[in-house]
């Protein structure tokens, strides 16, 4: 496979302390990029690096082979980089069908328009971005009186409005309860093999990534520990030493056993 | 240039520093522990000049010189530091929680009342207190007479840290105090009494406040007016020295009194410009003040003014109809005195509205808007003086002067967010405020400039109302427009996730720096139609109260619908103008007016309109039984 986008020893450091020592990744399009690690691992740092909002001391991040180290978040988006946050992030003044519409608006470039009434605009279009999350029905309701689960959703439709190639999910299932989890993570590995979208995400919640993940990174004191499929992972003696555990080694067992059974693996 | 004497104003310098620090470190406390950033802190000050004042002639004539003195100086602090207890228990406390645009707003309603109670209460002159007993001398330093008390309060700033260091570091008030001020939301959690230590706070700051006041009466007189010229020091000084920091309200003292001792010398006429400026570069430069720490997240723009936009039904597109020809026929109803109150009305609101796009649009709580306001009108008025150019081409060149100083100044002020941001807007309009004042051979100083008519075609009061309703009115529904655009989209999603907004491609600050400079512009042509209905202006177009105005009409119509600004302009100059002729003391009204708005009202005239019709509609839904 081809990398879509490319971590090139990217380090970053605090202070006396290292973040991230040079970590490197590649993510194919259509893969689901799983980064676990115990707390203070450096998962947000590299997460940040990557996603525009720290610039790395050294180290570099391609984007289908071009440099994009150190572009804004904005910049990264016009590239083709959406992404969604451990707290979702949407507009809490508008409808749930606005908020999308404003990534359209945006990517179409059309946000310093001063003159044409913004309400119609690339409504079709953010509507059957909303049909594909599953939050058509809510299109006219003001974002800030849907539950949280669906603000959640209405978040992912935001990031995917503009097509992008490369998704970045920030803890993508904090604060869901269980269900709702698992239905979350399945649309967002559904919607990534169609669009062959590159999923780059941090959890916590070790059933998601076992169940979800194609492979997985494993990030200790700011270095990559073990990288791999889930199962080669799993197996890791490092990784079960210094972060999985026993209950962690059980949850990611019994995810990847549902896995085989309910959709026969990965592609 | 004689080193006696630079030695000399050197000294000076840090006499002056000292009195600032006394004010800037009680303020700087109180918004460590509390989050308010105390408008009315001045005013504490000036009562503390007022009471000592007052009081020493009584104290020395029965108590002895020495001690009546200093026995009232310690009374005048303790009563202002019983006041401000006062002030924590009846309005602070209900407004912790609240946007910080309120937390201004009614700490500025009790500058005005104060202001008014003291007028009211002791008269509108000076009081002049006596010298201070044993320190009315002088030492001689390099052959130079230097008064002793100077000396005296040189001393006094440097005891006052120590105190207030042993105070913090030593004591158990103390130490809450600083770990308020580090995370209030932990002192909390841990069971500490809130009440007392915000209520405990509040008296230290009061105290301080008085203390420096009363210590001033050796100098100068107390008068009703340096409550506004002593907050902006304040302020000045604690946002360079970080807020929350006394340390660095210290250290920041000095700078600025040293800086003015010296740079009387060197600019004579841009003191003030130097001072405002040290700190406009100080927010740049280092956001978070020479001593300050980064913010942690605070009540936020708050949604009490978070604009929310729906297109109009019927209903609303007939009444804004009916209200514009209401103002085109309002010349046939009204006598001449009517049609230059409703022509200043109708220049006030689009003064308002254009705030609204950058505070009920994009959420940046701007506390100066008279710096574009002031600039259109001078901006008009010099074209006519100075370059001789008519009305018309004055009027087009106003807005464009006001845009081009919001552009320029607006490129720093959106690098900054929240109080910091309110600050250094209030800064950019006390600057301008500044020049006008001091730079008297172009701006006429405090004279103003006169004799700024209208062309001949319009200089007929009935022609002048229909010019500006038109011009007003073209800017009005331009920035409307602009609202329901995509740009007022983009800048409603900066307003309400920056982060989002930047994750979907949306240039911030960029976004928020056209905001300010399209609203710049359009406060501009309001200053310059308002230069033409005047004949004249003076540096009041660029004052504090003008900004407090345009925000006042904001929140009084209500910033969460966009035609509540014009309502509230509407509304609150008709108050003025009913309430002027029967009463001096409209500041006191208007102080009062902006409480009410705080506690009682807080989403203005048509938000409490909006409510209602919205709890009549949740109720005919459930009589009907549907889901609501």
């Amino acid at each position: 496979m081809s990398a879509l986008l490319e971590a090139r020893g990217l380090s970053k450091r605090f202070g006396g302390v290292v973040a991230a020592d040079a970590v490197s990744f590649s993510l194919a399009p259509g893969e689901m990029l799983a980064m676990i690690g115990p707390n203070g691992a450096g998962k947000s740092t590299t997460f940040a690096m990557v996603g525009g909002q720290l610039a790395p001391d050294s180290g570099r991040v391609l984007l289908d082979g071009a440099d994009v180290t150190g572009l804004s978040p904005a910049a990264l988006f016009r590239r083709g980089i959406g992404r969604t946050f451990q707290v979702a992030q949407t507009f809490a003044t508008m409808t749930v069908c606005e908020n999308v519409q404003m990534a359209l608006l945006s990517a179409a470039g059309e946000v310093f328009g001063l003159w044409r009434t913004a309400r119609a605009r690339h409504r079709e279009a953010a509507l059957e971005a909303l049909a594909r999350v599953g939050m058509a029905q809510a299109a006219d309701r003001p974002t800030a009186t849907l539950a949280y689960g669906d603000v959640k959703r209405v978040e992912l439709a935001i990031a995917l409005a503009a097509r992008p190639r490369v998704l970045l999910m920030d803890e993508p299932t904090a604060g869901m309860a269980a269900q709702e989890r698992a239905e979350l993570m399945a649309l967002v590995r559904t919607i990534a093999r169609e669009r062959a979208i590159g999923v780059l995400f941090t959890e916590h919640d070790m059933g998601a990534v076992f169940a979800h993940a194609d492979r997985i990174l494993v990030l200790v004191r700011g270095e990559i520990v073990a990288a791999g499929a889930p199962e080669a992972v799993r197996e890791d003696a490092r990784v079960r030493a210094a972060y999985l555990g026993e209950t962690g080694a059980r949850t990611a067992a019994q995810a990847l056993d549902a896995r085989e059974t309910h959709d026969g693996g990965r592609p | 240039m004689d080193p006696a004497f630079l030695v000399i104003q050197g000294l000076n310098g840090l006499a002056s520093a000292s009195s600032l620090f006394l004010i800037a470190s009680g303020l700087t406390l109180v918004f460590g522990v509390t989050r308010i950033v105390n408008f009315a802190h001045g005013s504490l000050t000036m009562l503390g000049a007022y009471a000592a004042a007052l009081l020493a002639p009584l104290a020395m004539a029965s108590l002895g010189k020495p001690l009546g003195f200093w026995t009232a100086i310690a009374v005048a602090a303790i009563a202002v530091g019983l006041l401000g207890v006062l002030i924590e228990i009846v309005l602070l406390r209900r407004i912790y929680r609240a946007p910080e645009l309120f937390q201004l707003l009614a700490t500025f309603a009790l500058v005005l009342i104060i202001q008014d109670l003291v007028i009211l209460t002791i008269g509108p002159q000076d009081v002049l207190g006596p010298r201070a007993p044993g320190l009315t001398g002088f030492v001689e330093i390099f052959g130079r007479r230097f008064p002793l008390y100077e000396l005296f309060l040189i001393a006094v700033g440097p005891i006052v840290l120590g105190l207030l260091w042993l105070l913090l570091t030593r004591t158990r008030f103390g130490i809450l105090v600083r770990a308020a001020t580090q995370d209030r939301e932990m002192v909390g959690a841990l069971g500490v009494d809130q009440a007392r230590l915000f209520t405990g706070t509040l008296f230290l700051g009061a105290f301080l406040a008085g203390l420096g006041g009363a210590l001033q009466i050796p100098r100068a007189p107390a008068n009703t007016e340096m409550d506004l010229a002593l907050i902006a020091e304040a302020f000045v000084v604690t946002v360079i020295g970080g807020m929350g920091s006394v340390t660095g309200a210290f250290l920041a003292a000095i700078l600025i009194g040293v800086l003015q001792a010296y740079g009387i010398l060197i600019f004579p006429e841009i003191t003030l410009v130097v001072v405002f400026l040290l700190m406009a570069i100080v927010l740049v430069v280092r956001p978070y003040g020479l001593l300050g720490k980064p913010e942690p997240i605070g009540a936020g723009p708050g949604a009490a003014f978070a604009l929310t936009l729906r297109p109009w039904t019927g209903v609303e597109n007939a009444l804004a109809i009916l209200g514009i020809l209401a103002l085109a026929a309002a010349p046939l109803l009204l006598d001449a005195y009517g049609v230059t109150v409703a022509t200043e009305a109708v220049i006030l609101a689009l003064v308002a509205f254009s705030l609204h796009l950058i505070i009920g649009v994009g959420g940046l709580v701007s506390f100066g808007h008279a710096a574009w306001f002031g600039l259109g009108a001078y901006g008009a008025a010099l074209a006519v003086k100075s370059l001789s150019i008519p009305m018309e081409a004055a009027l087009a060149l106003a807005p464009l002067v006001a845009g081009l100083g919001a552009a320029l100044f607006g490129a720093f002020v959106v690098r900054l967010s929240g109080i910091y941001l309110a600050m250094l807007t209030l800064a950019v309009a006390q600057i301008l405020y500044a020049v006008a004042f001091q730079w008297v051979e172009v701006t006429g100083g405090d004279n103003g400039i006169v004799g700024v008519w209208p062309a001949d075609w319009a200089s007929g009061r009935i022609v002048y109302f229909y010019l500006v309703l038109a011009l007003a009115g073209a800017a009005i529904l331009a920035l409307r427009r602009i609202m329901y655009a995509p740009f007022g989209y983009a800048l409603r999603a900066a307003r309400d996730s920056a982060l989002r907004a930047e994750a979907i491609g949306i240039a911030v600050r960029r976004t928020r720096w056209l905001a300010f400079a399209l609203s710049g512009a359009a406060a501009g042509l309001a200053g310059g139609l308002w230069t033409f209905l005047k004949g004249a202006i003076d540096p009041t177009v660029l004052s504090i109260p003008v900004s407090v105005d345009a925000l006042a009409m904001l929140l009084l119509g209500g910033a969460q619908t966009v035609i509540g600004p014009i309502v509230g302009a509407g509304l609150l100059h008709m108050m003025e103008d009913q309430t002027m002729p029967l009463t001096d003391y409209w500041r006191l009204v208007l102080g009062l007016v902006l409480l009410a708005i705080v506690l009682l009202a807080p989403r203005g005239v048509v938000g409490a309109i909006e409510a209602l019709r919205e709890a009549r509609r949740d109720e005919t839904r459930a009589a009907k039984g549907a889901p609501p």
